[in-house]
């Protein structure tokens, strides 16, 4: 548990990011609070918080009803109280309707207040959309930088760079602006000498970039490095990381993110972009006070804000939307709904309007055909579900051992070497072959592609026989040789692609997994699709193709392969279900493609299912450690709640703290003493009846509060959580009242309840912490980190792996 | 002006600051391209013709707008006689084509101005700041807590008296220490702890 963080002194206003008041020398020691700088303190501690002011000395009264700020923040590394922030966010938008009947400003302010999410919406739609315009423009061209430059304006990527021009039909990618590196430096680009120099500025290229990307990870955001996935699906369950959706972190995202996938890198820019865009979320929800003060509707905000960081990767808002609810969103209200929606719309559509790719399209492998298909394929479609789950299981296993051994030995210790090495092996791996060469996203789209005859690829290298085209409808053909070096070429791709990505994805770079995983199902698709094709062509007379697909006709479409296996790798690796399924028919615009799609899915994620429990994203979350209370699952074991409360037998008894006969001294030394994050209330120590419960941190504020700004406070002062002060001789010193502090409804569970109904309350409400109760008096309590580790212990793992508070 | 300035700074921290210089850059995004749609060298017809008994595949492109983006318009010369002209055509496939040269120069030239900024800022961190710091580091009293260490170097730092103990130069100090200090704390969690993102 990291107490540090809200001791750390700040002086001046706090930052966007530490939305939590760090309090001024706050600390432990209670004697120093005496001998520091009055006006400093005065600063640090309270007019900066949200520009409000506690200025001078106040009166008791308003001691009493103000809430002091700082009370009801929470520390980095900890969980929010999902019951307390609702509670406050009804009791806002009360105050606020029943102020509106007063005057006109106040009804102004009230619609202001309902319309403010909508316009939240609207600028993180925006801002998301031109950020991955700004992100796909410039990978674009820096993917291309490595293999030369276009002379008639540098900032042209190939493609731009030949559009005015000339290209022939077999060669569409040569023109004379775009001069490889070896024309440029030697004048020729044939030869020996010139490949080799190629070859050399290539994975120079690739190393520098790569090298940037990580040391600019280093210096300015560590946060910004892996997928981002995982931690976003614990922060919208309601955990706290402070910093992870800042500025820097996004600007540093950004720039790196567009390094690591120019430099060659077997790595996507789906998880990141998701995680740009929640950035963006958080950084635009402190224009709005409704969201800026209350985490639970903040939540609500990332939610919709991941949507619509999917919707501009894939090009697919629907699926957008239902990314964020099957896999980051933890509670997803019916009115987020709508808004994800409204903000997926309005991302695409400045996506599409900075038109990255020229032609209006959002994604680069948005493919057209809607060729039909037969039943009989099922088989093969259901053969690639089977190949997407097995390699799915195969690449979260080794790739949490990879990752456990980066974190445990001395692996992690070099992570700028890491890299370089990484980079180096993959850049020197890829050249030779043209596949890997090319980025990936457009490998996808060559294997997506439908071979028609405007197509000149080596892919498409068919034997052409003129006189039966008819039209642009091709039927079947023997493949020509071109075919087969792609065939056994796009094999080798294969094999390369799902071992590098294994060590790839978890660098201390921002990587992400939709492509590799896409790519690598669209290859294997893509051999199984001209595979099948050619056996239909020379055994057209067997029975099961006979029915169908007779001489002439064209009844296999290698580019529906590809996309069925993209669909059932991706499957495979992350484990989802409709969204993936509606990504993949957005991405292709054919409904007719829905079953294949839904059969090889569903196939994948039972195979994966068999083989191992969790997809990527829940393996990295357990990695790391991070209290992420699974919703998906049935908690299916028989133990009661009093197995799992503490204190245990052999334990020292509750630390509790009773209403009004402890004094100041007597609290400050049980902070002191214990590290708990709250203590319950009780009528005495004798009774144990239970008042409530009041937290650590708001006990440490309104204490410090109290010991500068009330009269006559001492150490030997009651404290009291009752309503009116208990009667003492008139002698003694003035009583601290912190009723204001003390939460009156804590949830209890009896010691007989079962343990499904515990871990259903904390699900359903997002509790921190359940009192445990027995005849009415209070026995032990459960926290949110006790139920993780009971969960961990019953599935045999190791408790102690649960490192968060 | 400068006190103006300073009230300013103390009311509208850098928390509503930021947000509001990301949307001048998302302006600054957005207008070129509404702008640029209209240049006439970003558009184009483009016209793929495959192979037709002895011809080869050509590729034709030319700059005209959309309703005469068509065969007919843009295959010039054709390489067929006119009685196959339709034949031709109709394996043709012409698209038409728009793009904003200056949408992709301002990001370009964006991106590689924000690296460029953040590379001379690693410089300026790595090389400068520390010869810059050192004659403040031996004048404070070791301590054992580091946290103390900072409070008390940010508190012994000479205010001037009377006005404003809190300059746009001292909040901008205040703020960067802060950074450092952040920064710090989250490469110890992620690289040194292993804690986050291993």
């Amino acid at each position: 548990m990291d107490q540090k963080s809200y001791r750390r002194g700040s002086f001046q206003s706090s930052t966007s990011d530490e939305d939590m008041l760090e309090i001024a020398g706050a600390s432990l020691d209670f004697s120093m609070a005496d001998d520091d700088p009055p006006l400093d303190r005065e600063m640090g501690g309270f007019s900066s918080y949200n520009g409000g002011g506690m200025n001078g000395t106040s009166t008791i009264m308003d001691f009493l009803e103000e809430p002091l700020p700082g009370v009801g923040t929470y520390e980095d590394f900890n969980t929010i109280d999902w019951v307390r922030e609702k509670s406050r966010d009804r009791d806002r938008h009360r105050e606020i309707t029943s102020r509106s009947k007063e005057s006109t400003w106040a009804l102004i302010h009230s619609v202001s207040d309902a319309f403010s999410g909508w316009l939240l919406m609207l600028l993180i739609g925006l801002l998301a959309g031109s950020l991955a315009g700004l992100i796909d423009i410039s990978a674009h061209w820096m993917t291309d930088l490595k293999e030369g430059v276009c002379l008639a304006g540098f900032w042209f990527n190939h493609e731009h760079c030949c559009w005015k021009s000339n290209t022939t039909f077999m060669d569409r990618d040569k023109c004379p602006e775009w001069m490889s590196w070896s024309e440029l430096i030697l004048g020729h680009g044939e030869g020996a000498f010139a490949y080799i120099l190629n070859y050399f500025m290539y994975v120079t290229w690739a190393l520098l970039f790569s090298l940037l990307a990580v040391l600019l990870v280093k210096g300015f955001a560590p946060y910004a490095c892996g997928s981002g996935i995982p931690e976003i699906k614990t922060i919208l369950s309601g955990f706290i990381i402070r910093g992870y959706l800042g500025k820097w972190t996004l600007i540093i995202k950004t720039i790196t993110l567009v390094l690591a996938v120019s430099s060659g890198l077997s790595l996507g820019k789906e998880g990141p972009l998701v995680h740009v865009a929640c950035c963006c979320g958080n950084i635009l929800c402190h224009l709005f006070t409704k969201y800026r003060k209350n985490e639970a509707k903040r939540r609500e905000v990332l939610s919709a804000a991941a949507a619509a960081g999917v919707s501009v990767a894939f090009g697919a808002p629907i699926g957008g939307v239902l990314f964020s609810l099957e896999e980051v969103s933890y509670y997803f209200p019916l009115k987020t709904l709508w808004r994800s929606f409204f903000a997926a719309l309005v991302a695409a559509f400045t996506l599409r309007s900075i038109n990255p790719f020229g032609n209006s399209r959002l994604v680069l492998f948005y493919v057209e055909f809607h060729m039909p298909w037969h039943l009989l394929e099922l088989v093969p479609f259901i053969l690639l579900g089977i190949f997407g789950g097995l390699w799915g299981a195969f690449f979260i296993r080794s790739n949490i051992a990879w990752c456990r051994r980066r974190k445990t030995t001395r692996l992690g210790k070099y992570p700028v070497l890491e890299v370089f090495v990484v980079t180096a092996i993959t850049a020197v791996l890829a050249f030779p072959n043209e596949y890997t060469r090319m980025s990936t996203s457009e490998l996808i789209s060559e294997l997506f592609n439908d071979c028609g005859i405007l197509d000149s690829s080596k892919l498409c290298e068919y034997v052409n026989d003129f006189n039966s085209t008819k039209g642009d409808d091709l039927p079947d053909r023997a493949a020509g040789p071109g075919v087969y070096t792609a065939m056994w070429q796009l094999a080798l791709a294969l094999i390369m692609k799902v071992f590098i990505t294994i060590f790839t994805f978890g660098m201390k770079v921002p990587s992400g997994l939709f492509i590799p995983s896409m790519a690598v199902g669209a290859i294997a698709g893509r051999l199984l699709g001209v595979a099948m094709e050619q056996l239909a062509y020379y055994h057209h007379d067997w029975a099961i193709f006979s029915g169908w697909c007779s001489q002439g006709a064209d009844c296999i479409t290698p580019g529906l392969y590809a996309m069925v296996g993209a669909a059932a790798c991706l499957g495979g690796v992350t484990r989802m279900t409709v969204s993936l399924v509606v990504i993949m028919f957005e991405l292709t615009g054919g409904l007719e493609y829905i079953v294949p799609l839904m059969a090889a899915a569903m196939t994948s994620k039972w195979v994966a299912d068999a083989i191992g429990r969790e997809g990527i994203y829940d393996a990295h979350i357990r990695l790391n450690g991070y209290p992420f209370l699974e919703a998906k699952e049935e908690f299916s074991h028989k133990t009661l709640a009093m197995d799992v409360m503490r204190p245990r037998r052999n334990d020292p008894p509750l630390t509790v703290i009773t209403q009004d006969s402890m004094t100041v001294e007597d609290v400050e030394s049980i902070i002191n003493e214990t590290t708990y994050s709250g203590y319950p209330v009780v009528v005495s120590r004798e009774s144990q009846r239970l008042v409530g419960f009041v937290l650590r941190r708001d006990l440490i504020i309104s204490i410090e509060n109290a010991w500068k700004k009330q009269d006559g406070i001492v150490s030997t002062s009651i404290i009291y959580f009752t309503d009116h002060s208990p009667p003492l001789p008139p002698s003694s010193p003035s009583m601290l009242k912190l009723r204001s502090i003390l939460d009156l409804s804590p949830f209890t569970v009896t010691d007989q309840t079962p343990m499904e109904i515990v871990v259903d309350i904390f699900r359903k409400l997002g509790l921190r912490q359940c009192l445990v109760t027995h005849n009415g008096k209070l026995l032990g309590i459960i926290t949110k980190k006790d139920v993780l580790k009971h969960i961990a212990q019953l599935a045999n793992q190791d408790p102690d792996s649960i490192l968060f508070n | 002006l400068f006190p103006q300035v300073s009230t300013m700074f103390a009311q509208c921290p850098w928390t509503c600051a930021s947000p509001v210089l990301l949307i001048a850059l998302l302006c600054c995004i957005l207008s070129p391209p509404a702008q640029a749609i209209k240049s006439s060298e970003d558009i184009r017809c483009k016209c793929v013709c495959p192979p037709y008994r002895n011809i080869t595949g050509q590729i034709y492109k030319k700059n005209v707008s959309q309703k005469d983006c068509n065969c007919l318009h843009v295959v010039e010369p054709m390489p067929v006689p006119g009685s196959d002209v339709e034949a031709y055509c109709l394996l043709c496939e012409c698209k038409y084509e728009e793009r904003s040269t200056t949408t992709i120069k301002v990001i370009i030239i964006i991106y590689l101005s924000v690296v460029g900024a953040l590379l001379l800022y690693m410089a300026f961190l790595v090389l400068v700041d520390p010869l810059i710091r050192k004659p403040d580091a031996y004048t404070q009293p070791l301590h054992n807590e580091e946290e103390n260490e900072d409070a008390r170097s940010l508190a012994a730092a000479p205010t001037p008296s009377g006005a404003r103990a809190n300059t746009v130069l001292e909040r901008v100090e205040g703020a960067q220490q802060r950074w450092k200090r952040q920064v710090q704390e989250q490469r110890k969690t992620v690289f040194d702890r292993h804690k986050m993102l291993s």
